[in-house]
């Protein structure tokens, strides 16, 4: 999933990060885990994260741990207007 | 004004609890047992003349000045070495007394040069003052027979005498000036902890000598000048001072290199700066210091540093000097005109930990208030934001738990991921004093650094660890605490969640995390982690001590919430001796991230999704806060690439070389359309610039910076801004210019909204700064005088957290193509990304990165010390020359990101922290071969580097 120089592209990035959030909560039980992952991304993304996010998420969630898949129920959607 | 001036009490103070009352000519006065007559009677205001003894070292009664009477005793004892001792009475003035003293003088006088009018130390002597004590009048021996003081005895060469070392940059030893009273080589020993001097011969031919003969450049001497304080005459002096004279007034104030924030006397003559003296009622440092901070302020008045403002339309013109208004108004146009062409949340800022409190806090707040979005980050990302998360959820609050102070108390000190030697020396000496007072040490780092073993210190267990494998070491020692039984289960039934705890043994204790597991993918003998674990388990007072070893790698937060747990565990928390102590890399880490530098935080840690924290600001301010988080910095260059984010204002920070993966900043920078650099030099970052705005340093403005400790020290102005303002002004210029109502007369006025809008800051003014020297926030209704130490009666978030600490190794892997693991940090000498302590005579020390090898490795590679290099990951490539040592394992290698030339960022990756960001910088896999000289890239990138860097009507670039 990179680049010929072995850089990811921003979107590539995203679902790396939010896998690496999601394998952090693998240690906690499932549901606990889950909303760490939605808290986790809800408090630290800014609006344009989530939109990529979102975008990618609605088009099938490709490359997305499960548990990300699950979380995206309850990050907020960003609002159109925000920054 | 006038100087500032410190008693010298002669000998340390002593600790003791119980009280002595004795007689000295006359006078009662009551001191600790243990203290020195000597020092007893400086208390009570009484002088005895002393030349070997000065309270930064033991006393060791060599030079017999010091004598007194005790009546009932016979002789005359040195009160030096003489304890007091109840109802005793002293003497310190009689005929026998005044004769002795006047003999003894009179030897030292014989074989002394007598240029006093023309000596760097006239007026600042210790020797001149004694003369003057005693009453000295004449000399009856001449210099006829042996002396160190001539080079030539009647026409022959006078062996005895020695020629001056000039060697180190920053101080002259001058042999034929020294009375051999120790006082230097006590304070290398006591204080400083190098070891570096000794005194070579006996008797008259007795010299004091760096090393084995050599210079004191060559010797192990790290230039830390506590022998130059220490000494009583002008052997070691300055050359600053030797060159200026003597300065007449002084100023208190604070470092701007290292989180240590030692506090200094800023010794002036005019606004010229004569030296920088360790100030010993400086909380952080007791009166010592590092090369750094004592020797290393060059920069403020080097050439180089650039004075007025300039800007640029394209980043392929040169520079333009234009006014201050011009600069402003053009800065101003165009943030706005991206706001309004590519929305609110194109532009953003960027903090700097180098400048204070309250330019930090002005920065967040034009990003906030002006620019209305959240999107503002500091270097803290690229270190220790993983420290505030970590620590924010198992303690509920990022801060360190300490003092330090409070390491006088420790008994097994545990260093993971740091190397304080180098990065927080005067941190370092003071905790090797404590371990040569018998305190044990562990170390927890790939490489073999100074503090595993130096002079007179060894390290009781060094876990020469795989790098990125610190999660995995760090829970096979609390799997060995559990599963030994050696956790503390009173303190954990009552400050820690019970559930919690229940949930994370069941975790711990499972085969999996034992260390003789852990030793398959640490490499790491599982002795030595049971021995680590048990050290430090059972010890007495635990104190754990980290650094970006432990932050700066993807499970960099885990690690964190590993070292909570076991501070836990052990009950080793909420009293002096013991505690999670982050070790902050610059100045002002602490306060840039205390002051709201984050995306997701305003000042005092509070998110920005509160709405009742927003109330606050909102009022204040009359604006509508943003609720969303902002931007990180990673993730503002990847919007820049995919072009949403176009502006940013970047205030004395070097993203562009102190960030990971060279190519992606500088792609991110090419892609904005205006990036604004404010800054003492056209730095790397400027490199991609419209607008330059000169900065200044911390000589020139008023403020605070945030220790380590969480200590509040104030920064003095001691000259004129040489660019015109002062760093703060600058943005209230730019939020004016903006049309936001700000008018602040001084920062502290700046600090009074900090506190009225800051809870942990409440209390904190500059009033009461000036009546205290600093404070250690929180300094609230709750704890008016500051909190030394956290956590005391219960954690900041109720109940401690235990959470799992899973290991999951990190992606970044060794392969066919890139088969070492590189590791990277920091040397004494030079300064984060060295822009200022390249420009200093520090580079007498470190004049280029070097990459560290072992020897195994070099061999298969065909490598020989010295040897240029070609070090090559899948981000990118550069050169540098090798260095080949056992100090790395082998397998990994090692280097320094001081200079631009080398480019250590090249190769790092965009890996990060999983929670916060933070680069991985201390695991890459890379290759190593054979080089003959600088890569394309660093050839391309030095080009483009002088192009950028031309200024308008100068003849050369600016560098
Ligand atoms: S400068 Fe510091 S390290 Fe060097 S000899 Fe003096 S005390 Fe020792
Ligand atoms: S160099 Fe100075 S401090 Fe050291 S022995 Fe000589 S006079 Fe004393
Ligand atoms: S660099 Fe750090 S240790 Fe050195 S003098 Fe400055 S604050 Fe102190
Ligand atoms: S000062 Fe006491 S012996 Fe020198």
């Amino acid at each position: 999933m990179s680049h010929d120089d072995g850089r990811m592209s921003t979107k590539q990035k995203l679902v790396y990060m939010a896998n690496q959030i999601a394998t952090f909560f693998d240690s906690k039980p499932h549901e606990e885990g889950v909303a760490g992952i939605a808290e986790h991304i809800n408090k630290f993304w800014d609006p344009r994260m989530r939109r990529q996010f979102f975008e990618m998420l609605d088009a099938g969630g490709d490359g997305m741990k499960p548990t990300v898949i699950e979380a995206g129920a309850t990050i907020r959607r960003p609002r159109q207007d925000a920054a | 004004m006038g100087l500032v001036h410190e008693i010298d009490f002669g000998t340390p103070a002593s600790k003791s609890e119980k009280q002595v009352t004795l007689t000295v000519d006359g006078f009662e006065v009551t001191v600790p047992e243990g203290t020195s007559i000597m020092r007893a009677s400086m208390d009570a205001g009484i002088e005895i003349p002393k030349l070997c003894a000065t309270d930064m070292v033991d006393a060791f009664g060599s030079c017999r000045l010091c004598l007194v009477e005790i009546e009932g005793r016979n002789g005359t004892p040195s009160s030096c070495t003489t304890p007091v001792a109840p109802g005793m009475v002293v003497h310190t003035q009689t005929g026998r007394l005044k004769d002795i003293r006047k003999g003894v003088m009179e030897l030292y006088i014989s074989d002394h040069p007598l240029d006093c009018l023309t000596c760097a130390a006239n007026g600042d002597c210790e020797l001149q003052d004694m003369a003057g004590a005693v009453g000295l009048r004449d000399v009856r021996y001449g210099y006829e027979g042996d002396n160190h003081v001539r080079a030539k005895n009647d026409g022959a060469e006078n062996f005895k005498w020695m020629a001056k070392d000039e060697s180190n940059p920053y101080f002259t030893y001058d042999p034929s000036k020294c009375i051999v009273c120790s006082r230097c080589v006590r304070a290398c020993e006591e204080v400083q902890g190098t070891f570096a001097l000794t005194i070579e011969g006996r008797g008259f031919d007795s010299r004091v000598s760096p090393g084995a003969h050599e210079l004191f450049l060559d010797s192990e001497c790290v230039s830390c000048g506590a022998c130059v304080q220490a000494c009583p005459t002008a052997t070691l002096t300055e050359k600053s001072v030797i060159e200026i004279g003597q300065p007449e007034h002084s100023v208190v104030t604070t470092c701007a290199y290292c989180g240590v924030g030692c506090s200094f006397k800023a010794e002036m003559r005019g606004e010229e700066l004569v030296r920088m003296v360790p100030w010993k009622d400086g909380k952080a440092n007791r009166g010592h210091s590092c090369v750094k901070g004592r020797f290393a302020y060059g920069y403020a008045t080097h050439k180089e540093r650039i004075l007025n403002p300039m800007i640029r339309e394209k980043i392929s013109d040169p520079w333009r000097e234009v006014s201050w208004e011009e600069a402003i108004e053009y800065t101003n146009k165009e943030f706005r005109r991206i706001q309004y062409q590519y929305g609110r949340g194109a532009v953003g800022g960027i903090t700097s930990s180098r400048c204070t409190n309250e330019e930090t806090y002005l920065v967040q707040k034009l990003i906030r208030q002006g620019f209305r979005n959240n999107n503002v980050d500091t270097c803290a990302r690229v270190c220790h934001s993983p420290t505030g998360y970590g620590l924010g959820q198992t303690y509920g609050t990022s801060a360190g738990t300490q003092d330090f102070d409070s390491v006088e108390q420790t008994d097994v000190a545990l260093i993971i991921g740091a190397n304080p030697a180098s990065a927080h020396p005067v941190f370092a000496s003071r905790l090797k004093k404590r371990i040569r007072a018998g305190a044990k040490l562990i170390v927890i780092d790939p490489r073999r650094t100074e503090m595993v073993k130096s002079a007179h210190i060894q390290a009781e267990h060094h876990l020469a660890l795989k790098p990125g494998t610190n999660v995995a070491v760090v829970t096979a020692m609390a799997h060995v605490i559990v599963t030994e039984g050696l956790f503390n289960e009173a303190f954990i039934r009552e400050r820690c969640d019970w559930s919690e705890f229940q949930d994370y043994i069941e975790f711990v204790s499972d085969p999996r995390h034992s260390p003789e597991e852990v030793e398959k993918l640490s490499g790491v003998p599982a002795e030595t982690i049971r021995g680590a674990a048990r050290l430090y388990a059972t010890g007495g007072n635990g104190a754990i001590y980290y650094g970006l070893g432990v932050t700066e790698h993807s499970q960099g937060s885990t690690t964190v919430i590993g070292i909570a747990n076991l501070a836990m565990l052990t009950g080793n928390i909420g009293r002096p001796g013991v505690g999670v102590n982050p070790l902050r890399g610059q100045n002002n880490v602490q306060g840039s991230c205390d002051m709201g530098s984050f995306p997701h935080e305003l000042p005092g840690y509070r998110h920005v999704s509160g709405d009742a924290v927003r109330d606050i600001y909102d009022s204040l301010w009359g604006v509508k806060l943003d609720e969303e988080p902002g931007l990180r910095i990673p993730n503002m260059l990847d919007a820049a690439v995919d072009g949403t984010f176009k502006g940013i204002y970047i205030q004395g920070e070097d993203i562009l070389q102190s960030d990971p993966d060279t190519k992606h900043v500088s792609a991110g920078l090419a892609a904005m359309e205006c990036v604004v650099v404010q800054d003492l030099f056209l730095n790397e970052t400027a490199n991609y610039a419209h607008v330059f705005l000169p900065g200044s340093t911390f000589l020139e403005k008023d403020g605070t910076f945030t220790n380590a400790e969480r200590r509040i020290n104030r920064v003095r102005k001691v000259m004129t801004p040489k660019n015109g303002y002062a760093d703060w002004e600058v943005t209230q210029l730019l939020a004016q210019a903006m049309g936001l109502n700000w008018n602040y007369k001084h920062p502290s006025e700046i600090m009074d909204e900090i506190a009225k809008t800051t809870p942990s800051f409440a209390l904190v003014s500059y009033d009461r700064l000036e009546k205290m020297g600093s404070v250690q926030w929180p300094c609230n209704e709750k704890a008016p005088e500051g909190t030394p130490i956290m956590h005391i009666d219960g954690f900041v978030r109720g109940k401690g957290k235990f959470i799992r600490t899973e290991y999951v190794a990190t992606d970044e892997k060794t392969g066919p193509r890139f088969p070492l693991l590189l590791t990277t940090g920091r040397i004494l000498s030079q300064y984060n990304v060295g822009a200022q302590t390249r420009r200093t005579e520090n580079v007498a020390w470190h004049a280029e990165d070097l990459l560290e090898i072992h020897p195994h490795d070099a061999e298969n590679r065909g490598l020989r010390d010295g040897d240029w290099v070609r070090l090559k990951s899948r981000a990118g490539e550069t050169t540098l020359r090798a260095q080949v040592t056992d100090r790395v394992s082998p397998g990994v290698v090692y280097t320094t990101f001081h200079h631009p030339d080398t480019q250590a960022n090249v190769i790092t990756t965009d890996f990060s922290d999983w929670a916060t960001n933070c680069p991985e910088y201390k695991v890459t896999a890379v290759q190593v071969s054979p080089s003959n000289g600088p890569s394309d890239w660093q050839k391309e990138y030095n080009e483009q580097a002088q192009q950028s860097r031309r200024i308008a009507g100068h003849l050369e670039a600016a560098e």
